[in-house]
């Protein structure tokens, strides 16, 4: 008896204090103000150094970063859950139609320049590659590595999934080759190529096997992999990406890096907008191994 | 005087309590009922959400061309939605998970409820259970990094993201389910048939072949479904070792894209209500119908096992 009643005291008392504990730590970020930032991975290590460096001099900001896809970003843009969309492709026509739909303005700022890397395993032979050939490869209509004068052996294509920036960028550029003499709109990826969810894990792939090609951004490129070098056209001479290549424009699949705001950013997200693109901003840009605006 | 206060006390002190657990009882007793209808109303809500997100999927392409479509361009203009080579994908995966799991699981289950002793069982049985809390993306990363590279040279594959790595990844996370439920229904088999067995002069390994397990077949059957109903739901382990690819797979040596990869990888890129998040959601649904096929028939057959030695 003595003990139910206890247990009828003690129930509420838990239950008040659950909801206290859940009401403060909910109410505790009022304030200070907080950014958040999602969309491309490739973007992905520029921003989170940018919000470790901004937070570090503003003290009362807390920037989240996270990057699952530029698709993402923009979908989150559109459905009004993220503060700024980061993307390394333009954003489509039907994505302005659907975002003013819900009364978001797409607002874009080119943060950085990137060029995709084509990597191969460093045992490859192969050292460069045309446009054409590229989109032969990733289209499945060349399967086997002597095509393009490499091994006896068979190509292993990996891309990024849907959720991509990089995905569609590729698509459209590489694969449909736009604004090239040989472009075809209705040209798209092969069943044959791995669509894998992180840039990381693709690079991860073509280091450890000697069949696989990738496209990652020029930041995600490592030791363990070889840069092809790219030729507009058979006739063309190959460039290697890098730096110097992508601000001069010579490499052929350069493309900017975006943010993305609704309407014209004020407040918190201008000032963490203009650190971007600041002098000190642009020097992050380097030293992630994008391509700075200048 | 002071014994007559005290009765007084006793007899409010009485009503107020009977008064309090009448309203206390009512009160635990509705949070009961709550909880016990809660988990009703979530799975209508969530029938009710894939009804309407992924129906209008099929105003823009038809059933027929959605389940035995080939091509899947969801971010191309116009898109195309064709979701059989997901299928035949998740088909292989969890066929290849079963053909693993199944004779493995049954083996263990029937080591552990008719050979080990009480205290190996005690033991063992407790680290199977902590081998199903492993969190799957843990398991996605042990394929990748481990398994993957293993499978490529030991096939001499092109690549180890396959539907063979998935598989085999799989019939690890539902070999618990199996050897559990099914060491419970060989444990449910009364030990009258296996003294009856032994006094015909058959072996341990006879008992267990044509008495044990046979009783236990329904039990077994509903343990085995079960592990497939866990291999066909599983996400984040396919998405990170299956490959990913568009095609058709024509062998789990093939790179492939099981159904729940191919929802997980799309649906942060869908735009709420456009044409590929209805896609997305029909995939949910058949994948729904699905599993909840492969349960009803496992809870069937328990149900059917339960009876018969409920005596």
């Amino acid at each position: 008896m003595r003990k139910r009643k206890k247990l009828l005291i003690i129930l509420p008392v838990v239950v008040v204090v659950a909801l206290v504990v859940i009401i403060v730590t909910l109410g505790g970020g009022g304030g200070s103000s907080s950014i958040k930032i999602i969309g491309s991975n490739t973007v992905t290590p520029l921003s989170s150094v940018w919000a470790e460096e901004f937070m570090g001099t503003n003290a009362d900001v807390s920037i989240a970063v996270s990057g699952p896809g530029s698709g993402v970003g923009i979908a989150a843009l559109i459905n009004g859950t993220t503060d700024i969309c980061q993307a390394s492709r333009q954003i489509k026509q039907s994505e302005i139609d659907q975002a003013e739909a819900n009364g978001v303005e797409p607002y874009e700022i080119q943060v950085a320049t990137d060029a995709l890397s084509v990597v191969v395993h460093p045992s490859n032979p192969v050292s460069e590659l045309t446009i054409l050939q590229l989109s032969a490869i990733y289209t499945g209509e060349i399967t086997n590595w002597n095509e393009v004068g490499g091994n006896d052996i068979e190509i292993v294509a990996i891309a990024r999934d849907t959720n991509s920036g990089t995905h569609v960028f590729f698509k459209e550029h590489v694969v449909q080759m736009q604004g090239l003499p040989a472009e075809d709109k209705s040209l798209e990826y092969g069943g044959n190529v791995l669509m894998l969810p992180s840039t990381e894990e693709g690079v991860n792939q073509v280091a450890d096997n000697p069949n696989a090609v990738f496209y990652p951004g020029l930041g995600y490129v490592t030791e363990a992999v070889k840069s092809l070098a790219i030729k507009q056209t058979a006739d063309s001479t190959g460039i290697l990406p890098s730096l110097q290549t992508a601000l001069d424009g010579t490499y052929p699949i350069a493309r900017p890096l975006l943010f993305y705001t609704d309407g014209e950013p004020t407040g918190v997200i201008k000032d963490f907008v203009d650190y971007c693109l600041s002098p000190e901003g642009q020097d992050k840009v380097i030293e992630i191994g994008y391509v700075p605006l200048q | 005087m002071l014994g007559r206060t005290s009765t007084v006390t006793t007899a409010e002190y009485g009503k107020t309590l009977r008064r309090r657990r009448r309203f206390g009882e009512k009160l635990i007793e509705s949070w009961v009922f709550l909880a016990g209808i809660l988990t009703i109303v979530v799975l209508l809500g969530i029938i009710a959400l894939l009804l309407k997100e992924g129906l209008p999927a099929f105003l823009y392409t038809p059933p027929w061309e959605f389940l035995f479509g080939t091509e899947w361009y969801p971010v191309s203009d116009p898109p195309t939605f064709g979701i059989s080579s997901f299928f035949v994908a998740t088909l292989w995966v969890t066929l290849v998970a079963t053909a693993i799991s199944v004779p493995i699981g049954i083996a263990c289950a029937a080591y552990l409820a008719e050979v080990a002793s009480a205290k190996v069982r005690e033991t063992v049985k407790p680290i199977i259970e902590i081998l199903a809390g492993i969190p799957s993306v843990v398991m996605g990363f042990i394929g990748l990094m481990l398994l993957s590279p293993l499978v490529q040279s030991a096939f001499n594959l092109n690549t180890g993201l396959c539907g063979f790595t998935a598989g085999i990844m799989l019939s690890l996370m539902s070999l618990p389910i199996i050897i559990s439920i099914s060491e419970d229904a060989l444990r449910a088999v009364p030990d009258d048939f296996r003294e009856a067995s032994y006094a015909l002069g058959a072996t341990k390994w006879e008992t267990v072949r044509h008495v044990c397990i046979p009783g236990a077949l329904s039990g077994i059957t509903a343990a085995v479904m079960l592990g497939v109903g866990r291999a066909i739901g599983e996400t984040m382990t396919v998405l990170m070792v299956a490959g990913g690819a568009l095609a058709v797979p024509v062998s789990p040596a093939d790179p492939m894209m099981p159904m729940t990869a191919a929802i997980a990888s799309g649906i942060g890129n869908a735009v709420r209500g456009g044409l590929q998040y209805q896609a997305l959601f029909a995939i949910g649904l058949i994948l729904f119908i699905l599993t909840l096929a492969v349960n009803l028939i496992a809870d069937r057959v328990l149900e059917r096992q339960r009876r018969k030695f409920a005596r």
